[in-house]
């Protein structure tokens, strides 16, 4: 964005504007000293407790023998489930706001509106939601699919957002090729529209994802933090690895922390997994048009 | 031009109505009505046992009562220390958050050169998706202790490092707002600058930050809104004293942090500690859903004038 140098100005130093230059290379440099001074202690601290039993025993009273595997395994399921129901709902609600809906109609700007909105609720508030409808309300009790609905319900605005963006970049030419040949709205959308925004839907949802599967707040509100020994089911009780975290920062004992830290660089190398394949996708399978 | 709900009608109508067309069209409405359900369904969950609550609390007695004891005897419901320490919270996140967001998007939009653009962007977008409970272990095992290392003598739970913490989480989300914001004003007004001899100072601070002000003030209530429901990093290192103390060393309670910590142990339904959670929890969604429209509304100000 930035304009051509000025030449005038070359002519003597501009010293209030080195000034500002250097103020906005301090805003800058504040976020990613901290950015990495944030990693580098999390694999200072944890990195010699990053061993085979933090991922393959249960949770214990012993640091030296307590471990992550539930909590690893349910996030996983969590992050599936989260996957397979905010795919087709969030897919479908871009299509319905891009293809079909007339933006003159009070009831669909409402819905736009809606769902900035949702996006920008404070996660714990869907937690109280779930405590209220999901787990009391309809008797779901705290087991790990009302984690998962919750934590749908939580995604599903970040990904018809950007979902929508994907669709929108679908130029209209092909759409008007498509009905050229005689197709009907729905071929239209389903054999040109769907595959071409793929890429980008892709990506959109990975990345909200794994926003996803780092959420605490609203899984504590339904009861994640308990004592879980077993592999989890998903109509069982369960504890997510972010919640896990949580319960080991607050023990007094300094050993439970440091394996804190060594579950942060799991659930980090999770989501850096997840970045990867996203990142992936977009630079090879994304159309520029 | 033609939106595309139109550009559908324009194709020949088919000589009988396809009611496989129709089908469709109820069924991605259908998922579309998630959303608006999800919405109600907030408000549903928060209202019922909010009004059950006041029925047994008075609201003045909760809105302006300064003492916040609601599980132990004698119970006191006034909520004024929750408010005051979730504005403080926010307050020192604010400090951090806005100056850094705001430096960080005019260096972007104005100064960076793409290749450094294309290094930072990324860089944003991983602070932006560090979970917040790892936020928390950073300001409650590292960033209290540096503040004790630097001569502020803070307690173990402490405002001062759970705000400039959140301040920190919080710098992505005033930073891209605010660079869209800058993205859209139209070059010619920075021509028109520079031909007048404007600096590159004077560029960025006296006609793009001007003409982008919704966007960026936009971005700047979204971060409040968000600092305001942050809970994570509160509940870990900012500590569970409800106390009305502006003094940032001591440790307070917010509405996330009661919402949070009271529902962890198992509340009985239907128990005013039951009801008190939906109280404040309605009140902390009041308060963020007025800050989420003030800041949609100024998004779309900007995208109307330039877009």
């Amino acid at each position: 964005m930035s304009a051509a140098p000025n030449p005038i100005h070359r002519a003597r130093r501009d010293i209030r504007g080195g000034l500002f230059y250097a103020l906005l290379l301090v805003s800058v440099g504040l976020a990613l000293v901290t950015l990495s001074v944030l990693v580098g202690q999390v694999v200072i601290d944890g990195a010699g407790w990053v061993t085979k039993t933090l991922l393959t025993a249960p949770p214990s009273i012993d640091p030296e023998i307590a471990g992550a595997r539930p909590a690893i395994l349910a996030t996983i399921y969590i992050g599936l489930l989260v996957l397979l129901f905010t795919v087709p709902l969030g897919v479908a609600t871009a299509l319905y706001l891009e293809e079909y809906s007339d933006k003159e109609r009070w009831y669909n700007r409402f819905l736009e509106v809606n769902i900035q909105n949702l996006a920008a609720v404070p996660s714990i508030v869907y937690g109280i939601l779930g405590l209220a409808f999901i787990v009391r309300g309809i008797g779901l009790g705290r087991v790990l699919l009302a984690g998962a609905i919750i934590l749908t319900l939580l995604t599903l605005p970040t990904v018809i957002i950007s979902a929508r963006e994907a669709i929108r970049a679908v130029p209209d030419s092909i759409r008007q090729g498509a009905y050229a040949l005689g197709a009907t709205h729905w071929q239209v959308v389903r054999r040109q529209v769907i595959p071409a925004a793929i890429p980008g839907i892709a990506t959109g949802s990975i990345l909200a994802l794994s926003r996803a599967i780092g959420e605490t707040a609203p899984l504590l509100m339904i009861g994640a933090l308990t004592y879980v020994s077993f592999d989890p089911t998903i109509l069982g009780a369960f504890t997510a690895l972010p919640v896990q975290i949580y319960n080991w920062i607050r023990q007094p004992q300094a050993e439970f922390k440091l394996l804190a830290a060594a579950a942060i660089i799991v659930l980090l190398v999770i989501m850096l997994a997840m970045n990867a394949v996203a990142i992936v996708i977009r630079n090879r399978y994304q159309k520029r048009w | 031009m033609t939106t595309r709900a139109e550009l559908a009608l324009t194709s020949l109508q088919a000589p009988r109505r396809r009611y496989s067309e129709d089908a469709v069209r109820v069924v991605l409405l259908t998922a579309a009505f998630v959303s608006v359900a999800t919405t109600f369904a907030i408000i549903f969950a928060l209202l019922k046992p909010a009004v059950e609550f006041f029925t047994e609390v008075s609201p003045w007695d909760f809105f302006s009562g300064t003492t916040w004891t609601p599980l132990f005897e004698p119970a006191h419901f006034g909520v004024v220390p929750l408010l005051v320490g979730t504005l403080t919270v926010t307050f020192w996140a604010c400090l951090v958050a806005i100056p850094a967001g705001l430096g960080t998007a005019i260096f972007l939009s104005e100064y960076a050169r793409p290749r450094v653009r294309s290094l930072l962007k990324p860089a944003l977008e991983v602070l932006a998706g560090i979970p917040t409970v790892v936020y928390g272990y950073f300001a409650l095992t590292f960033f209290t202790p540096f503040l004790r290392s630097v001569g502020i003598n803070v307690e173990i739970f402490n405002v001062l490092s759970a705000g400039l913490v959140i301040g920190v989480m919080l710098i992505p989300t005033v930073a891209s707002l605010s660079e869209d914001a800058m993205y859209a004003v139209p070059h010619d007004l920075r021509d028109g600058g520079y031909a007048l001899g404007a600096t590159r100072r004077h560029v960025a601070t006296r006609i793009v930050v001007p003409a982008a002000t919704s966007g960026i003030i936009a971005s700047f209530v979204l971060a409040i809104s968000r600092g305001i429901g942050e809970t994570m990093i509160v509940l870990i290192a900012a500590g569970q004293l409800a106390q009305i103390s502006f003094d940032p060393r001591t440790s307070v309670e917010t509405m996330t942090t009661f919402i949070g910590a009271t529902a962890q142990g198992d509340v009985p339904t239907g128990s005013v500690e039951y009801k008190t959670i939906f109280a404040v929890g309605l009140a902390l969604f009041a308060i963020t859903l007025v800050m989420n429209i003030v800041s949609i509304r100024l998004v779309r100000k900007y995208r109307e004038v330039y877009e």
